[in-house]
Parts: C-alpha cells; sequence; structure tokens
C-alpha cells in the first residue's frame, strides 16, 4: 500500500513546525473569534431555560470544557500510541503537548461544575458522585501522566515510558462520558447526545453548538503552539532551527 | 509454561527467603486500622458504618508497600535483563511474577481483612462476600501494581511517584468492592458488582502484562 507524501510528511518535525505555524493564525482568529460570538450570543441573545432559569447559562462553558479535557486525552493517547508502536518521536511531542492543556481544561471543567453544582444541587462538590470522581481520576491520570514524565532524565525513555500509561488510562474516557447513564448521579445526562436529537430548541443550540467549535478551534491552536515549542526544544540544534532563528530575527 | 512454573516457583523461593519483609505490609495494614478508630473515636455503630471503606482503603494502601520487590531488586541483580533475553515471551514471564507477586502479598492481606472487618463490629454474615469481593479484585490490583513497578522500574526512586500513577486507577475496585459489601450487609443479593469485579479481573490479567512486559522492556532499555 503507498500512501500519500502529505502522509509521511507529518513525521517531519521541519514541516510540521511550518504547517502549524500557517494553520495557527487561522485557527487562532476563529477560534477566538466563534468564541466571541458564542459568549455573547449564549449569554445575552439566547432566552432563560423554563427550569433553571438564568444559571443554565453555564451550559455555554462546562460542558465544552469538559469534552476538550476529554479530547485532549484521547489525542495524548493516541499520538503517545503511534509514538510507541512506530517510533515517530514527532508523535511523542504531541502527546506532551497535549497533557498540559487536557489538565487544565479538565480542572476547569471541575471548577465550571462545581459553579453550576452549587444553585442547582445545592452543593459544590459531592464526594462519591461517579460523574464528579471519575471527571477527577481524569484530571489525576494528566497529573500522574507528567509526574512520571518529569521523573526521567532521559527524554525517549520518558516518551516510551509514559505512553504506556497514556494508553492504559484512556479506558477512563468512555467511562466517564457514560458515568452519567450507568450509575445514578446527580450530574444530568447529555443534552446534545439524548435520544431523538438534542433536548434544546435551536436558538439556544445554536450558540451551544458555536462554543464547541470555538472551544475545538482554541485548542488545536493551542495545541500546535505548544507542539511547535516543544519541536523548538527537541530539535535545538538542527540546522533548520537555526536558520529559522536567523529568519525570523528582526 | 515451563518458563511460567520456573519463573513462578523461583519468586515464590526468593519472596519466602525474605519473609520478613512480607510481614511489612501486613503490620502497615493493622495500624491503618487501628489508627481510624483513634482519630474518629466512634460509636460501635458509626464504626460498622465506615468499616468497609476504611478496610477497603487500608488493603489498598498496604498493597502499595509491597511493589518495590515486584521488579527492583531482580532490575538492580540483573536477573530481570537474563529474563528478557530467555526466549521466553515476557508476557509469560510477568504473568508469573505478578501471580506470585499477589500470592505471597495479596493473599495474607486478604486474609487479615475478614479478622479486622470482625473487630470493626461488622455483621459477620457480610464477611464471605468480603473476602470474596477482595479476592476478585486481587488480580486486577496486582495488575495495577505491576504497572505502577514497571513504569518506574528506570527510576532510581520510584517509590513516591507510584502512588500517584496506580491509586487513581483502583477505583472502579474500590466502587464496586464496597458496592457489594454494604449489599450483603443490607441482606441484598451482591451478584452484579461481584461480575463487574470479575470481569475486571479476566480484562486485567489477558491485557495487563502485555503492557507490563512493555514497559519493563522500555525501563530496561
Amino acid at each position: 500500500m503507498k500512501l500519500p507524501r502529505w502522509f509521511h510528511q507529518l513525521g517531519s518535525p521541519p514541516y510540521v513546525y511550518r504547517l502549524a505555524e500557517r494553520l495557527s493564525p487561522w485557527l487562532g482568529g476563529l477560534g477566538c473569534g466563534l468564541l466571541a460570538v458564542g459568549t455573547v450570543w449564549g449569554l445575552v441573545i439566547a432566552p432563560p431555560d423554563y427550569q433553571q432559569d438564568e444559571v443554565y447559562r453555564i451550559i455555554y462553558i462546562h460542558p465544552q470544557t469538559a469534552y476538550v479535557g476529554m479530547m485532549a486525552y484521547v489525542i495524548m493517547a493516541v499520538a503517545a500510541g503511534v509514538g510507541f508502536v512506530w517510533r515517530v518521536k514527532l508523535a511523542h511531542a504531541a502527546a506532551v503537548s497535549a497533557a498540559p492543556i487536557g489538565a487544565w481544561f479538565t480542572f476547569c471543567a471541575l471548577c465550571t461544575g462545581a459553579i453550576w453544582g452549587k444553585p442547582t444541587w445545592g452543593t459544590y462538590w459531592q464526594w462519591g458522585d461517579p460523574r464528579i470522581m471519575f471527571e477527577a481520576l481524569l484530571l489525576f491520570l494528566f497529573l500522574g501522566y507528567l509526574a512520571l514524565r518529569g521523573a526521567f532524565d532521559d527524554r525517549d525513555k520518558a516518551d516510551r515510558v509514559t505512553a504506556i500509561l497514556a494508553v492504559v488510562g484512556v479506558v477512563n474516557v468512555p467511562i466517564v462520558h457514560y458515568s452519567v447513564e450507568w450509575w445514578n448521579s446527580l450530574h444530568q445526562t447529555s443534552t446534545l447526545l439524548s435520544e431523538g436529537g438534542p433536548a434544546m430548541t435551536s436558538d439556544m443550540l445554536i450558540p451551544f453548538l458555536i462554543m464547541f467549535a470555538g472551544f475545538t478551534l482554541a485548542f488545536s491552536w493551542l495545541l500546535l503552539r505548544r507542539l511547535q515549542a516543544e519541536i523548538i526544544e527537541r530539535e535545538g540544534n538542527a540546522r533548520w532551527i537555526r536558520e529559522l532563528a536567523v529568519e525570523g530575527a528582526p | 509454561m515451563s518458563a511460567f512454573h520456573a519463573v513462578f516457583a523461583r519468586d515464590l523461593r526468593v519472596a519466602f527467603r525474605r519473609w520478613s519483609e512480607l510481614a511489612h505490609p501486613l503490620i502497615f495494614f493493622l495500624i491503618v486500622v487501628a489508627l481510624f478508630p483513634l482519630a474518629l473515636s466512634p460509636t460501635t455503630q458509626q464504626l460498622r458504618e465506615v468499616g468497609t471503606g476504611v478496610l477497603w482503603v487500608a488493603a489498598l494502601l498496604s498493597s502499595l508497600l509491597s511493589l518495590d520487590g515486584l521488579f527492583r531488586s531482580d532490575a538492580d541483580d540483573g536477573s530481570l535483563e537474563q529474563l528478557l533475553l530467555s526466549p521466553a515471551p515476557m508476557t509469560i514471564t510477568v504473568l508469573a511474577k505478578v501471580a506470585a507477586h499477589a500470592l505471597v502479598t495479596l493473599l495474607p492481606l486478604i486474609c487479615l481483612v475478614p479478622v479486622t472487618a470482625w473487630s470493626y463490629n461488622m455483621p459477620s454474615a457480610a464477611l464471605p462476600t468480603m473476602a470474596l469481593a477482595l479476592l476478585l479484585a486481587a488480580p486486577t490490583l496486582s495488575v495495577f501494581i505491576a504497572l505502577g513497578a514497571a513504569l518506574t522500574v528506570g527510576l532510581r526512586r520510584g517509590g513516591s511517584i507510584v502512588g500517584l500513577l496506580v491509586l487513581p486507577l483502583t477505583g472502579p475496585l474500590l466502587i464496586f468492592g464496597t458496592r457489594a459489601t454494604d449489599l450483603s450487609i443490607n441482606g441484598e443479593p451482591p451478584t452484579a458488582p461481584l461480575l463487574f469485579l470479575a470481569a475486571l479481573a479476566v480484562l486485567a490479567v489477558s491485557l495487563g502484562p502485555v503492557a507490563i512486559a512493555a514497559a519493563v522492556k522500555v525501563g530496561l532499555e
């Protein structure tokens, strides 16, 4: 089987660095634009909820952060797995870049969830609630991954060892997602992926989806920027980076 | 299969030659179990209520203590590298080591739990369920512990980090294990959580050795 040329090029640091450089302004601009539009639409224009009134408006932030956290874990695990099996160094760099972003968004999901929980459930934090516990577990997996990385001096070894941890931990992602259906959680079930279509009217749904798109693009932008930094750190002495530094100098 | 037997028998022999080390996790378990009533100064009724959780968490924590003996000493004296060079597949070797480790460290711990549960005034009808739940959780737990030990085998000081890696993964075990015990205390059938624990054990024992073997290989590179 012959793979297309661009596929092979994805393993080449200079190619990916330049690709990221070209894509970044688009992803960043479009992502931040969508976030701005979605925020105003969701917080000001969209009608209040019949049950939760104005409090529900955090739905334009909270599910999106949780989704980005889980997506970051999956990206990290897939990239780490690819790096482990085919020994692609760039894939390891991508996995390392995704980890801190994912940890931060998972933390934000826990925080926004706590803020939403106080007015609706009457408590910021419910010990033993399956959704909260498994989301916290996701955060601990990110932190464990980063801690294990930090313990190694040798970067190649750290890449390969932490890849195994990342791949093993991926079983937690479906558990987080389905925890609201498998157990009796305080957490409401998914609004978007519910049976018989989204459980929202379109004047709420459109800003909701705009925020999802905005968070996804903004995450991709952050990921590419971190990946560029990681590439520079790893390939620091390569000729093309020195040339880049000369080109980029004012 | 002969490789499995050879490694299994060797690990048992090595473990029993250093039998005093085997007692450390057990003593640690007893101390943790004794500290909780001191800290809470509970009534008999309260002790019975917190008993399940305290015993499970104490068992998890003390099982972590034994983890250095799994790969570290073999890696230090080079015998782990010899095992890696042998024609036997590393997954089988790892499975034998994990099985031997579980037998000498987790089994005595599980035998201790019903005794301490009884001292916590838990109803004796629930003790068989508790022991069964622990037995079903043991394979998964030992696979997680071995994974933590394997991931840190290349590190000089891996001890403190292993807890960060292993303990979060044990969450599901804790949920199903304590649920089974609580159900049988209330006189309801604990079948469902026990079956979940069994399913996790099958999954862990069949997939875990692959990941552990990979981690050991990378760690020794």
